[in-house]
């Protein structure tokens, strides 16, 4: 299965990445995708996750065209 | 609700009484105007801040603000509110955010004027990169809203 996977901010500088496209075999969830696209990159504590523009949660199952996004803690206002 | 981004630096205060003609007829209904400004300081613990990078998130940022707003507008009995928010560079006395709330009494306004604003900080996509005196860095988290922490 193909999936975008974007990240914002601070973890823009951690994984070194802004964006990119994957291809999967199997099923996933949002932190197996990070640990599969990030490698020894540790996920900071506060992180948040969004599935195609909606927040969700960190073991939610992803699927086919799916994009997930993660987000460093909102700092906004 | 009037929910919107700003790229360009905007005065709240033109803002404000833009709205409050626009609010014609409804304004004699209206007892309460509550209004919450945020600006950038130029320091932040302990150190001097030049200018603030706001990033946010193109397709989530204004979704996730109209769902604040909405929530507060079920919650409570207003009138208007309008919320701006700046993206981009911003520097020091710059207004950032606007919240402000019509409704007929004082508790509504005041109240939904202090949620909005709080839920903003802890469910809308903003991040804040710092320039300052000793390099750049991201603010890794918002300060408290409460004023016991300060």
């Amino acid at each position: 299965m193909s999936i975008k996977v974007k990240f914002f901010a601070s973890l823009t500088d951690l994984v070194g990445m802004k964006e990119i496209d994957v291809e999967f075999e199997s099923q996933l969830n949002v932190i197996n995708v990070w640990q599969s696209v990030c490698g020894t990159a540790q996920m900071p504590v506060g992180c948040l996750y969004a599935i195609n523009h909606d927040y969700c949660e960190p073991d939610q199952l992803l699927k086919d065209g799916d994009e997930v996004a993660y987000f460093p803690p909102l700092t906004g206002g | 609700m009037t929910v919107r981004l700003s790229k360009e630096p905007f005065s709240p205060y033109d803002l404000l009484l833009q709205t409050e003609k626009e609010l014609d007829g409804r304004r004699k209904k209206i007892g309460a105007s509550s209004i919450f400004i945020g600006s950038m300081r130029d320091f932040n613990d302990g150190v001097s801040v030049e200018s603030m990078y706001l990033e946010h998130h193109p397709e989530m940022t204004v979704k996730e603000l109209e769902k604040i707003t909405d929530r507060a507008e079920k919650r409570w009995s207003l009138d208007h509110v309008l919320v701006i928010h700046r993206i981009g560079e911003v520097y020091p006395s710059d207004p950032i955010v606007l919240v402000a709330v019509w409704s007929a009494h004082r508790a509504h306004s005041f109240d939904a004027c202090r949620d909005i604003m709080e839920s903003l900080k802890s469910n809308v996509p903003f991040w804040k990169r710092e320039k300052r005196e000793d390099g750049e860095r991201w603010v890794t988290k918002n300060t408290s809203g409460s004023s016991a922490d300060f």
